[in-house]
């Protein structure tokens, strides 16, 4: 019989299946329905269900073994608190960026009653808190979970990342209280050291216990074996691999994967981000061989207003503003005139996130002369890029988007990387093959190499 | 009360001459001290913003280029600021340009702040020994 694996993936907006052949290393089918989280996530579910089979032959065995990963009802939201912005705050986002979370907010320093406020009014599903290398300042998470002791429902998970030494004193905070509070290793151990990996897991195991439950998702589980991660988790999952490859198959390499979506555009690198010149200096907190970024003001359907703030000095496509006007409505581009406002915008996005998310260097003048200093990851070396989201793989001119990922002689401080292949995730499958990473990371890895197409 | 302090060390501005606050660090840690070695080239703002996280109990830069008067500009306003008033701060190495007489470049050094200005070929051992000591324990940091 074959060897068949459904893959799930519960959006805000459709919740998607794919079917793959693992023994012919295939994919079968994929369908989208509208998600139905918000009454009963089984109906939507059973419905795509439904679609798979007609076309497979699937049942009940398969169903019962599906993987799936969650961004509905909001994603995985979260709130960082930490102390110097530049130093633990920066290591809390970065950690929670890289376990697939949504980073509504991100605060240094004592936290303030207001701020507390504005933060309980947000309702997160976690909050993390971070501060202080191992052995150095106290004050300020102890100051911190005090504050969040004393909230209502509204904060219910907090997650401790910070200063080990506290850990004692922050455990007498919470003994009497209700809060689900759990403890790991300080996500900015010593100065210049970033270890989030045992918060990245803290996190994601802490989403499929208590998160996925309260928000309604779990009850998938009566279909399906398991939701293991938030979405952007899975894509970052495939990425790694299909970068670094697994035991017995060879990876792509070092690599950029850029997601565009209606809301936010993401980027990942699995990067290392060393200085090309050997004379560079680097500063500020290193970044994570795996890294994450998310945009939350670019995106081609909700942040529209903020795309054409960016447009503005621009050469534009006829009729821009009126067909802009109908993006704003819900729209989708048809018409070629359409189209060519569309890939503006799109093409706009994928500059601005892309320079976000790498690093840059200074030319620093001092009395010994001119030097060069690197902030965050060089990656002008990359030699794989790969686009997935809506707006890049249905457009017919892909090619053209991706193209905004690159360095560019008149901004040359910006480290983009110089001279990549560009490949599209033209069926969506980058979350499945992330999904199937964690039980068969080879035949994921297979998948990947078929249905990424080069272009 | 704590234990063992903490101490920073680095170059401090433009300055990449390293082996100075490398024989800084080594005698440090010898000495039984935390020590957080930023290396060359650190900005005042690193300073000050790694001696928030680390809690530390003193900075002890160095610097040999002659220019650290221009690198500290601002420096002691800007820690008094980040709330790192009760940090002690240490200088020493060839501190101005050319050769000078070291009593008439102190007071210039205690003004930006600094509680202890060494000129150079001062012995690392020696001050840990009879100042350093001596001030974390006034400090009530030791």
């Amino acid at each position: 019989m074959d060897d068949i694996r459904l893959l799930i993936d519960f959006g805000s907006t459709f919740t998607k299946v794919v079917a793959v052949d693992l023994g012919r290393e295939e994919v079968l089918a994929a369908a989208r329905v509208p998600s139905t989280v918000e009454s009963d996530i089984t109906v939507g579910l059973g419905e795509a269900l439904k679609k798979i089979e007609a076309h497979t032959g699937t049942g009940g065995l398969e169903e019962k073994e599906a993987l799936a990963c969650s961004s509905a009802a909001g994603g995985l939201r979260m709130v960082c608190a930490g102390f110097v912005p530049e130093l633990t705050s920066k290591a809390a986002n970065l950690a929670a960026l890289g376990a697939g979370a949504k980073v509504i907010g991100c605060y240094s320093y004592k936290l303030t009653q207001q701020e507390i406020q504005e933060i309980e009014a947000e309702a997160p599903d976690i909050v993390l808190l971070s501060g202080g290398t191992d052995g150095g300042d106290e004050g300020v998470i102890i100051h911190n979970a005090r504050l969040f002791s004393r909230t209502g429902g509204a904060v219910t998970n907090i997650i401790v990342a910070g200063n080990k030494t506290t850990h004692d004193e922050i455990r007498e905070i919470f003994s009497d209280n209700r809060k689900n509070v759990l403890y790991t290793k300080n996500v900015m151990p010593e100065i210049g050291v970033l270890d989030v990996a045992p918060c990245n897991r803290e996190i994601r195991e802490l989403f499929m216990k208590n998160i996925i439950e309260a928000k309604g998702i779990a009850r998938a589980k009566a279909v399906i074996k398991d939701v293991i991660m938030p979405t952007p988790s899975a894509v970052l999952e495939a990425a790694r691999l299909i970068a670094d490859g697994c035991e017995g198959a060879q990876g792509f390499g070092e690599l950029i994967v850029i997601d565009v979506g209606g809301a936010t555009t993401d980027v990942h690198s699995i990067a290392q981000g060393k200085p090309a010149r050997a004379d560079t200096i680097m500063t500020g907190l290193p970044e994570p061989y795996e890294k994450r970024t998310v945009e939350g003001d670019l995106g081609l359907k909700y942040n529209l207003d903020r795309l054409l703030e960016l447009v503005k000095g621009r050469e534009l496509p006829p009729n821009f503003d009126a067909i802009v006007k109908g993006f704003h409505e819900g729209k989708l581009p048809q018409t070629e005139e359409e189209f060519a406002c569309h890939r503006l915008l799109t093409c706009l996005t994928v500059e601005v996130a892309m320079s976000r998310h790498a690093g840059r260097v200074e030319v620093v003048y001092g009395p010994t002369g001119e030097r060069l200093v690197q902030h965050g990851k060089d990656l002008t070396g990359v030699k794989t890029v790969i686009g997935t989201g809506g707006p890049i793989i249905f457009s017919d001119r892909c090619r053209e988007i991706l193209g905004y990922t690159l360095f560019r002689e008149e901004s040359p401080f910006s480290l983009k990387p110089e001279n990549p292949k560009f490949y599209i995730d033209e069926q969506y499958i980058l979350y499945a093959v992330g999904l199937l990473s964690q039980v068969e990371p080879e035949k994921a890895l297979s998948l990947a190499r078929k249905y990424l197409i080069q272009i | 009360m704590k234990n063992t302090p903490t101490i920073i060390t680095g170059t401090v501005g433009m300055d990449a001459h390293v082996i100075g606050t490398k024989i800084v660090s080594r005698a440090l840690k010898d000495a039984g001290f935390k020590v957080v070695a930023l290396g060359m080239q650190v900005s005042p703002e690193e300073f000050i913003s790694v001696a928030q996280e680390t809690k530390a109990d003193a900075i002890l830069m160095t610097s040999l280029y002659g220019m650290s008067e221009l690198d500290l500009k601002g420096f002691n306003e800007k820690r008094m600021e980040a709330g790192l008033g009760d940090v002690l701060l240490y200088i020493g190495g060839n501190l101005v340009i050319g050769r000078y007489d070291p009593k008439e470049v102190e007071p210039r050094f205690k003004k930006l702040g600094f509680d202890r200005v060494y000129p150079p070929e001062t012995d690392i051992v020696a001050v840990i020994k009879s100042d350093l000591k001596k001030d974390l324990k006034a400090k009530g940091k030791m």
